[in-house]
């Protein structure tokens, strides 16, 4: 097996253990900290889908975790708490936001793309800010969480931990499958030299804008679980410091790798909690932290630590 | 007489007072090699691009086994069966060797929103990717990156990636550029293989080169056709000695 793979399935197999130990150790924290890391693992590991490997740096992302969250928190606002409806909802309102960005984004490149996704987002943030119906600047409380009838019931803790887990493995695996099929190959291809992937005569325009669309729409579902994680929404889901923080996952962990979204998302969470809880100056650490991993490891954390993984 | 595959009538492409393309008539017939030459600055590249798809004429027209694809975007070129290789070598560098062979194959076999099965795995891509890797003489090197390979494995890799969309056309800008005596030599009795299966339209420099290779040869200076014939014929031409071979022989 690769080491990356191992890499990985290693950090799985560990946010597993995590209900038992925190249970053992008597501190519950630990079951709601490995579950926001999860979440925002699913984010970043969608993000990478077209940053990793379409190449398309798009500082927006969190749009999708305001729109899948805002789908959640809006049905409930009006009663509807049927947990299938409100993450459909939350998918396919992602899905068509991205088609409508992506189909103006992905016709540019380099700093046009990075300026309008984030002109985007930037819009939408403003629009929640705004609408005093779903609490504008306030935020908007979630009464209670989805509802999946007897099946799931995500009051409980540990459940939907496990639930956060059982998605975020089915996202890893799926973006794997997809990066690796002749689709994942034009848009990779289309990365590493657009002439000759014209000259081929493969069209990219509509392969990067699916990518882009699939990549909103997983996104939208890490914010249908944000929602549920903290009950409790506001703008600030859509704020580009966290989009820069979704891409900072990304870059840290190491782009165009399967383990990386997940490695960059718990080293750059866990160490958050850690150095905040030390002193209120953390982001001086920090920073320069992910300015030295930037700089000394170009596949990030999972290209220091499994340098032979190799995709494609 | 054989049909002829590729028509160029009067196409002109100007870059502000530069006359790049100044009326340029030309044919390729099914299953010739026909090499352009020309001095530095006569518009070699320029034309390939207009060929291609990647530069718009001015005024002109292209006509492809009987279609006027003036109009037509690279890749629609591409799927009609008119590829090029690139005068400065354009391969994926991060992926393997048969990798860029098998995309070029993909290219050509339908849609590619098939988002599951592991491409690597598809025998459909992989073994005519192999098959032109043979043929090219890369057969040991599949599985190498592009990016280490040798300048002149990259330049074999690029002409087995345009061999592999199953052209019926191949532009070959400057196939030999850059490449040492013995590379050029491997890459000359590669296309003399090629000869007469492949249609070819050859832009090149080195002399030698052209004149085994080609059945027809299109001078070009300062973006004008001055003489088109067999390289015996054009040998004898007095126009193309003075403007051209004139110099190379000094």
């Amino acid at each position: 097996m690769k080491r990356g793979t191992t890499l990985l399935i290693g950090t799985l197999l560990l946010f597993a253990a995590i209900p038992p130990i925190a249970g053992w150790l008597n501190e519950p924290f630990y079951l709601d900290l490995f579950r926001r890391v999860m979440i925002f693992a699913i984010a970043a590991a969608s993000l990478n889908l077209i940053l990793g490997y379409g190449g398309m740096v798009s500082f927006g992302h969190a749009a999708y975790l305001g729109v899948g969250g805002y789908a959640v928190g809006i049905l409930a606002h009006y009663g509807i708490d049927n947990g299938y409806l409100q993450w459909a909802v939350a998918i396919g309102a992602s899905a068509v936001v991205a088609l409508a960005i992506g189909s103006i984004s992905v016709r540019t490149s380099g700093i046009y793309f990075i300026m309008i996704t984030l002109a985007f987002t930037q819009m939408l943030y403003y629009l929640g800010v705004s609408i005093e119906e779903f609490g504008g600047d306030d935020g908007l409380r979630l009464a209670r969480r989805s509802q999946f009838g007897d099946l799931l019931d995500l009051a409980n803790p540990t459940l939907f931990y496990y639930v956060v887990l059982a998605i975020l493995v089915l996202v890893v695996f799926a973006i794997h499958r997809l990066v690796n099929s002749r689709f994942g190959m034009v848009i990779r291809a289309a990365r590493s030299n657009e002439a000759r992937t014209q000259a081929i005569g493969f069209s990219p325009y509509p392969y990067r804008l699916a990518a882009f669309v699939i990549s909103g729409a997983i996104c939208g579902l890490a914010g249908a679980l944000l929602a549920n994680h903290t009950s409790f929404l506001t703008p600030d889901f859509m704020h580009w410091t966290r989009s820069g923080e979704i891409m900072f996952m990304v870059i840290l962990g190491g782009i165009a790798t399967s383990a990386g979204p997940v490695l960059g998302a718990s080293v750059l969470l866990l160490l958050e909690d850690l150095l905040s809880a030390w002193t209120v100056h953390w982001q001086i650490i920090l920073g320069p932290f992910l300015v030295l991993v930037v700089l000394f490891a170009r596949k990030g954390l999972a290209g220091l630590l499994a340098r032979d993984e190799r995709h494609g | 007489m054989a049909e002829t595959l590729l028509l160029v009538t009067e196409l002109r492409k100007t870059f502000g007072a530069l006359r790049a393309t100044d009326g340029i008539t030309l044919d390729v017939l099914a299953g010739e090699t026909h090499a352009i030459i020309g001095p530095n600055g006569a518009g070699k590249t320029t034309l390939i691009a207009q060929l291609a798809g990647m530069l718009r004429p001015d005024s002109g027209r292209i006509r492809f086994a009987g279609e006027d694809i003036t109009p037509l975007s690279a890749q629609a070129r591409s799927r009609r069966g008119l590829a090029r290789s690139f005068q400065i070598t354009s391969i994926y560098r991060d992926f393997t060797a048969l990798d860029n062979v098998a995309l070029a194959v993909q290219a050509h076999a339908g849609h590619s929103f098939r988002f599951w099965r592991p491409a690597h795995e598809e025998r459909a891509l992989r073994q005519p990717a192999q098959a032109i890797l043979n043929e090219v003489g890369l057969a040991a090197r599949a599985d190498v990156l592009a990016a280490n390979l040798a300048h002149g494995e990259q330049r074999q890799l690029e002409v087995a990636m345009v061999l592999a969309t199953g052209p019926r056309l191949l532009l070959l800008d400057e196939p030999v550029a850059g490449m040492g005596a013995e590379e050029t030599q491997r890459m000359i009795e590669f296309l003399a293989r090629l000869k007469g299966r492949q249609t070819m339209l050859l832009v090149e420099h080195d002399m030698d080169a052209v004149f085994s290779l080609a059945d027809r040869i299109s001078v070009l200076v300062y973006g004008r056709v001055i003489a088109t014939g067999t390289p015996a014929e054009i040998r004898a031409n007095a126009d193309v000695r003075a403007a051209y071979l004139g110099e190379e022989v000094a």
